[in-house]
């Protein structure tokens, strides 16, 4: 008996700690929420943050290297009293548009891939999300984390200018059409790099894929442009060749509505009736891009 | 009460018919879905979920319509595929947590009920470590916590018992049968190996091509014709005392058959047990031929067998109609 009664208080105090399963009565928050999470999880995951420490090297790298430039310039306006920036505001992404087709190429795969390759996207589908709540969380996160990518710098030069109180009107007009500007590229090169990510599920050939994209048109689209300008005097041909690349698009755009100049071989950027067209191929392919991705994930579903 | 009920269920695709006309209802408890590769059972699965529309029929899970109704079903199931489905560089945590506000949980109810539900299916410190260094047996409990973590009515386990090794396999039925017991969770189970289901489930279905071949609690399956195995001495009298029994029964209009299957073939007659009246007759008639009784046990009825008869069945229907 005396040895018996220590066992009893022991068995006791285990059930004590045992707790046992516990039912869930709490709220669910269900479709509109499971989107809102997966959204902030994807663009927190677009500058590795949440993931492991390898990846936010990267990201976190090319938001540096976007920024320093703009920087640079800041001091040079401040220090050399200068009466304008260095360059327009609508200028910084062309210039930049390595370092933005660097990261879109390397965020577009993890964002979607992943998820692809391991087979997760069932799980998703099994849940109240569903396939247009996946593609718009995961296209605005990328789309976000672009905009945060090429809009920071830009606020970098326009704090800049005004503390080297530069006219403040001219600086903020500037300012806001080159946000427009880098919403709209942001827009779409997420779009177009999602699209060729959710078509190969390997991540190498997914990154592979997004550069080839971006810089294979960009290569040929402002070569055949300079062939073009040399040797003949017609623009427009120069002008329509620019509808073929995503960047020269973005350039189009804004050289014909937002007050930019353009970057095309001598400076000759489409009329306002070709801006139009420029504008409506960049919301044909926005609107596009995010048609394949719902088709993608229709046919990857469970 | 019914958990899962479809009438004339029928899913066609170009070339294949998935389900043909299937009608069955489902109550609470642990329920088999049993049918070979291509029996139909994942596309059931789909249907259920409301995922994929039904070209025929209708099918109601937890009451709730699957055509109208697709969004508040899966916000009160879980399912667990039956392919690998996670990423090996985030932990166990990490994901189920993911998963957990996926399904609508808030922030904070998301990580209690993963730390809670990783416990419940015998996750512990290894939580912490990414999933791509763990077990398949590991794996599969992972899958199966966030099949849980919501705290669903019903939950789609689709084959979880694969790839795992006899211990890990019994386990894994083990916390499957937990899943109703202490979770109070209905669980719908599939699986293409008849034998594991005996021991888990309340109820089990069977599908075939589409088509229902049973459906009716796992004791009808196995007690209702209990088999009786016996095995005699032999005599001077009767030098082959087994067939001597199995003659004298036949006189007596009882079938038997030989265990040939099992091991002591020719030695082993069973019969069909058909209350008390048979094992009085038994122990009557090898008292009657002096021969001794060296066993006479119960052998409990496998599905397997009631599997391979009504594939019979079916297949002389077949044979019949054509």
């Amino acid at each position: 008996m005396a040895v018996e009664q220590p066992t009893a208080r022991e068995a006791e105090q285990t059930r004590i700690h045992n707790i046992g399963y516990r039912s869930y009565d709490g709220p669910r928050l269900g479709r509109a929420y499971a989107r809102r999470s997966l959204y902030s999880q994807s663009l927190r995951g677009a500058y590795g943050l949440g993931r492991s420490v390898k990846s936010k090297v990267l990201p976190m790298l090319l938001f540096v290297v976007m920024c320093v430039p703009a920087l640079i310039m800041v001091a040079v306006a401040v220090a050399t009293k200068a009466k304008e920036l260095p360059i327009e505001y609508t200028r910084y992404a062309i210039i930049m548009q390595a370092v933005i087709g660097l990261y879109v190429a390397s965020q577009a795969p993890q964002s979607v891939s992943r998820d692809l390759r391991f087979k997760t996207v069932p799980l998703y589908f099994s849940r109240p999300i569903e396939t247009v709540d996946y593609v718009r969380a995961k296209y605005a996160a990328l789309a976000s984390a672009m905009f945060i990518l090429t809009a920071a710098p830009l606020l970098v030069l326009y704090v800049g200018a005004l503390l080297a109180k530069l006219d403040f009107g001219h600086q903020t007009k500037g300012f806001a059409e080159a946000v427009v500007s880098v919403a709209l590229l942001s827009l779409l090169f997420s779009g177009i790099s999602l699209v060729a990510a959710a078509a190969t599920p390997r991540r190498g050939f997914g990154i592979a894929a997004v550069i080839a994209v971006l810089t294979i048109s960009y290569g040929a689209v402002s070569t055949l442009q300079a062939i073009a300008h040399v040797h003949s005097g017609d623009t427009s041909v120069l002008v329509w060749m620019g509808l073929f690349s995503p960047i020269t698009l973005i350039d189009g755009v804004q050289t014909a509505f937002l007050g930019a100049s353009s970057s095309f071989p001598g400076a000759q950027g489409p009329s306002a009736a070709q801006g139009v067209v420029y504008l409506l191929v960049v919301l044909g392919l926005i609107a596009g891009s995010y048609g394949l991705l719902v088709r993608r994930y229709r046919k990857a579903g469970l | 009460m019914t958990v899962i009920a479809t009438e004339s269920l029928s899913k066609r695709f170009p070339r294949v018919t998935a389900l043909d006309r299937l009608s069955v209802d489902v109550g609470p408890g642990v329920t088999g879905l049993v049918g070979a590769n291509g029996a139909g059972k994942s596309t059931l699965i789909k249907i259920l979920l409301g995922l994929s529309p039904a070209t025929e029929g209708r099918a109601e899970v937890l009451g709730l319509d699957v055509a109208s109704k697709g969004g508040a079903i899966r916000e009160r199931v879980g399912y667990m595929p039956e392919h690998d489905c996670l990423p090996p560089d985030v932990s166990a945590t990490e994901f189920v947590v993911h998963m957990a506000r996926m399904a609508g949980l808030p922030p904070t109810a998301a990580r209690e009920r993963t730390a809670d539900t990783l416990r419940h299916v015998g996750l512990y410190e290894e939580r912490y470590r990414p999933i791509g260094g763990y077990s398949t047996g590991m794996k599969q409990r992972v899958k199966l916590a966030q099949a849980l973590v919501h705290d669903p009515q019903l939950v789609f386990l689709d084959e979880p018992t694969n790839g795992l090794d006899p211990v890990g396999r019994d386990e894994m039925l083990g916390l499957i049968r937990r899943v109703h017991t202490d979770f109070g969770i209905s669980v719908l189970v599939t699986s293409h190996l008849l034998g594991e289901l005996e021991r888990t489930c309340d109820h089990v279905v069977i599908i075939d091509g589409g088509k229902l071949l049973r459906s009716s609690s796992t004791r009808d399956f196995t007690q209702t014709t209990t088999t009786l195995a016996i095995e005699v001495t032999d005599t001077d009298e009767h030098p082959d005392g087994t067939r001597a029994v199995r003659d004298a029964l036949h006189a007596r209009g009882v079938t038997t058959h030989d265990g040939s299957e099992l091991p002591g073939a020719g030695h082993i007659l069973l019969l069909t047990a058909e209350g008390e009246r048979t094992y009085d007759l038994v122990r009557d008639v090898v008292a009657d031929l002096g021969l001794g009784l060296v066993r006479m046990e119960q052998r409990r009825h496998h599905i397997a067998e009631v599997f391979k008869d009504g594939e019979e069945q079916r297949k002389e229907a077949v044979g019949h109609g054509g």
